[in-house]
Parts: C-alpha cells; structure tokens; sequence
C-alpha cells in the first residue's frame, strides 16, 4: 500500500457555540486516505463531512485527536503552509473562492502568493484553464460567468498551486448534468493522469460510485468505508442514515425484493443493463416468492 | 386545460449595447396550465433563470409579453403588485434571504406586505410552517439557528405563505441529502394538492423531475425546443444530450439493453416503471 498523504487519528471537533453548549460535530474518526487514490465521502446534512474535509488542510484543527498532512501535524502553525500548498480545497459555491475581475488573473492569484515566477505562472494558468476547459474564458469577467462555469474556475485557481492532494467540498451541487460530468471527467483526469489524491465531498451517489474507495460518515463518526460497489449492497443501512443508492442498485434491490436473482453489485449503467438482459434470458422465468 | 401563465414572444437582453452582450430569451412563447405540475429543465446559463424572473416581473422583457390569467402583468403598476402575490418565487439557495428575527416573522413578511389582517397573517404562517414540516416550537426561534435543511423549509415557507396561485421554484432540493429532497418534493406535493395550485420545478437533477411532474418544458440556447410528458422528452436521448441534459439513470440502461438487443420497451424514467417492465417481460417469457 502506497503511504497515507491524510491521516486522522481519533479526530474530534465540536464548535464553542454562544450559549456555551458544544455540539460534538467530529465523534471519533480514524482515517487514512491513500496518496494518489480517489476517495468519496458521503453523508447526510449535518453528518460531519464538510467539517472533516476542512481539517484536511487545516482550516479547522482538532479539538481531540490529530490529524497528518503528508506527516505534518495540521496542529503546528509552522507548517501551515506547507500544509496548504500540499492539500487544495474547492468549496459549494463558486462565488466565494472569485477573487479577481478577469478569470485568468482569478486564477494566477494563488500561485503569486506562492512567490512562482512569472514565466512559470503563465504556464500553469493556461494549462490549469484547458484542463476545465475553460481557457477560451481567459479574459471574461468572471461575475458574467455562470455557476458552472464559475466552478471550473475556482478547480483551475486550486490545480495551479499543483497540490498533491484536492479536497472538494460537494463541487457540483449547484451545476446541470454536463457541467456535473465536465467536472468530474476534470476531477479524474487529475487523479489517473497527474496523479494528484482526490477526496470528493458528494451528495450524488452516482458520483461516489465512481470513486476508488466510498466512505460514508454519519453523526460525526464514519459509518462504511469501502470500495462503491460493497458499500451499496447495504441499502437499508444507507437508507437508515438518510442515505440513498445509484437508481441502478437501488432496481436490482427491488427485483431481489421479487425474488430474483440480480447481483447487487451492478452499479455502472452498463453493468446494471448487463445484469437486466442476463436475467431476462434466464430460463425459465425463476419462481415469486 | 386552461393556462394560468404566458409569455409571448418573449425576449430578453443582457448588458444591451455593450460588449457583452447576450440573448437569453429569443421570442419564447411559454404557458403553464392551471393546477398542473410542471417541470423546466434546461443547462446553466440556458436562459431557465431568466425566464422564470420573467414569471412574476423581477425582469422586464426586452420585447413580447407576459401574461398571468390572460392579462399583461406589466398593464399597471397596481396589477404587477397584484402578480407578484400570486406568482410565488422561490430562489436558489433561498435560506441566505432570511432576516428576520424568528421564524414567525420571517414567514410572516408576505402576507404583511399583502395588507392582510393579522389573524389571517398568523393562519397562513402556522399553514405555511405545516406545509413545510417545521414544528411549531421553531417558529419563536431565530432563522439563524436552524440547520441549512430547515433554513430552507423556512424560505420556502414564506413564499406559500401568500398563497400563491403558481409557485415556482429554481432548485429548491440542490445541496439537500436524499432524505431532505424526498422531504422538500413531497411537501411541495402537498402544496400542490392542496391547493390546486399550478407548480413549476426547475431543477437539473432529471431522476427528481421524472418522478415529480406532469409536464415538462427543456430551455436551450434562449429557445423552448422541446415539451411534454416526461416520457415523451425523455425520449429524445439525443436531442437532450446535444442541449447539455441527460436522461434519468435508470432511462440509460434500459437504452443499454435495447443497445444489447434485448427487445424491451425503453420508455421508462422511473424506478417503479422498470420494475413493472421488468417483471412484465419475465412474466410473458415464462408464459411462454
């Protein structure tokens, strides 16, 4: 196994809250995620998981346990930086990661806090913007952009920093279908081909199920950590907690319901119609319970 | 059926006259009926936002007209008033609207704009909070307490309660867990029933409005190309894939099997259509 970039070691949080009463938001949590490996989280509202993403590069510190970037603790302000430029985060809502008037400018700005040399920021601009396929945005005024398109900018300003590891904070829950797809095809690209670590924070669990590994928290502490395609067999237990199942597993759960033979484990659209046309050549049609 | 809300030949300019500028709406001839349940879909920057801001007169076409029960909403000052009550908009992300101090207040403000009295306000609050699923006890409580999921119960609750007669909504589920988009879409269900009242969903998500509406409206490139039943849009695949939309997964792998060669009816867009289907081939081949 390749060596942990993140690693939480009994990670607690809870907020100091106005009326003194402090909500337990992190209850707990051991995790180690894998360099170079594409890990979703799921989770319901308020079940942990956006606060687990924000200890990841140390916008949040523990209030127990430690957490490990790369083997530095987050904890230790002398390596806050380092921390940062190793582990890039992208938040939900675009219109609050736009710091500039002109998107390559958007863009640049991290990399020239980061002291790079010109020639070199010019290079990763431009390459960061054809990566989300937004480089023919270049002069565009971002505020004039849409949501979609505003979040591919926000990815661009992170991957030219070239972290190591990208931490994205449910990326698509504002875009359309192809804005969704584009994202995500830029999300995997990153990881296969730059081999950059991706932790993606979802609600949509055809996303998850795209993902190496699927961790699923709820009520501060993880409730299943797997590969997709073992962690969505457990339907009811995701339903349990507030949770759904990719509209293909969740039809073969319910012919399984009928009785018939269908692996749960179909997740991808192909695989599904593949197990549907096996079982409808099957003969005879198997006896209804 | 009669319509309760029209554009004709409806057009809409950004930054007219300046280097930007942009066609968002181009002569869109739009009607939602009364009573139905109605769904837009349509990619980002589509145009889909703009016209439902035509919807109630939060914008002012650039030419064509909107007509709410037949008459111009823009005929008179008094009347676009009179619109703005009866065609209730509910924004994206609407919980970052709140502002007041409790709950009761914040649902409250539209139908204290309305004049209405305030036994009546306080029905339609106490109303309102039912038809969103927020307990009683929230309503003394500062919006800012409650959790994101329940900000937004509020925000759609101050929208219902003025009763409008069409109630739109621009992705009221996005960012919700599937517990909470099961919960919003069926206390809009609710609104709807009860009321008799005309909704109009939009959304990006095609599984929700494939097991939500009665109709639905696809926006593109500032045009209405294509309407009608879930099932007659979901059919153009590829039509819907060359405007940046998709099918409903499940209607993806019944296209799959067809592709595979098995003989089966593809025109299903939710889990309990595939299912009959399914269960329907199994049943003639064992009849066989």
């Amino acid at each position: 196994m390749s060596k942990a970039i993140i690693k939480t070691e009994n990670l607690s949080f809870s907020y100091t809250a106005a009326d003194g009463i402090s909500p337990v938001v992190l209850n707990g949590v051991d995790l180690e995620i894998q360099q170079g490996s594409f890990v979703a989280v799921l989770g319901h509202n308020g079940s942990g998981k956006s606060t687990l993403a924000k200890h990841m590069n140390a916008i949040l510190l523990p209030t127990g346990g430690k957490v490990w970037v790369d083997g530095m603790d987050t904890a230790d302000t002398a390596r806050l930086l380092d921390v940062r430029s190793t582990v890039g985060m992208v938040f939900q809502n675009p219109d609050n990661q736009i710091v500039a008037n002109v998107v390559e400018e958007d863009v640049a700005f991290a990399p020239e806090n980061l002291g790079i040399p010109p020639q070199e920021i010019r290079s990763r601009v431009d390459e960061a913007l054809k990566l989300v396929g937004m480089y023919e945005f270049r002069e565009h005024a971002p505020h004039l952009l849409s949501g979609g398109q505003k979040q591919r900018i926000a990815i661009a300003g992170v991957i030219a920093m070239r972290p190591r590891c990208v931490v994205l904070d449910e990326p698509t829950a504002m875009l359309d279908p192809i804005g969704r797809s584009e994202v995500l095809r830029t999300i995997r690209l990153l990881n296969q081909q730059q081999g950059v670590t991706v932790v993606l924070i979802t609600h949509h669990m055809d996303e998850a199920a795209q993902a190496d590994r699927l961790v699923v928290m709820t009520k501060g502490r993880i409730f299943a950590d797997g590969p997709p395609k073992e962690v969505f067999q457990d339907v009811e237990g995701l339903r349990a907690v507030g949770l759904a199942v990719p509209e293909t597993v969740e039809l073969l759960y319910e012919l399984r319901r009928e009785g018939l033979d269908v692996p749960l484990s179909a997740i991808s659209d192909a695989e599904c119609a593949g197990a549907l046309k096996a079982l409808l050549q099957s003969s005879p049609a198997p006896e209804r319970i | 059926m009669n319509a309760i809300l029209q554009t004709q030949k409806l057009t809409h300019i950004y930054s007219a006259g300046t280097p930007f500028e942009r066609v968002a709406l181009d002569a869109v001839d739009f009607t939602a009926y009364r009573g139905e349940y109605l769904g837009i879909i349509g990619h980002t920057g589509s145009g889909k936002s703009t016209l439902i801001q035509h919807f109630n007169g939060l914008l002012r076409p650039a030419s064509g007209q909107v007509l709410f029960e037949g008459r111009d909403i823009w005929a008179s000052k008094e009347h676009t008033r009179t619109v703005r009550f009866q065609v209730g908009l509910v924004f994206q992300y609407p919980e970052y609207q709140l502002f007041e101090e409790t709950v009761y207040r914040d649902i409250a403000f539209g139908p204290k704009n309305m004049r209405l009295d305030g036994k009546e306000i306080d029905r339609r609050v106490r109303k309102a909070a039912e038809f969103v699923g927020l307990k009683p006890d929230v309503l003394d409580k500062s919006p800012f307490e409650l959790s994101g999921g329940q900000k937004r119960r509020v925000a759609i609750a101050g929208v219902i309660a003025m009763e409008p007669k069409v109630l739109v909504l621009d992705e009221p589920t996005a960012g919700l867990d599937p517990v909470g988009v099961s919960s919003i879409l069926s206390n809009i269900h609710d609104y709807h029933v009860a009321n008799n009242a005309t909704v109009i969903l939009v959304s990006h998500s095609m599984e929700e409005v494939a097991r939500s509406v009665d109709r639905l409206v696809v926006v593109s490139d500032a045009l209405i190309p294509l309407e009608g039943t879930p099932e007659y849009v979901f059919s153009h695949d590829a039509e819907l894939k060359s405007m940046g939309l998709s099918v409903p997964q499940i209607t993806r792998v019944f296209h799959h099997l067809r592709e595979m060669g098995v003989n089966i009816d593809p025109s299903v867009y939710t889990i309990g259509q595939a299912k009959a289907v399914i269960l329907a081939a199994l049943g003639r081949k064992g009849a066989v």
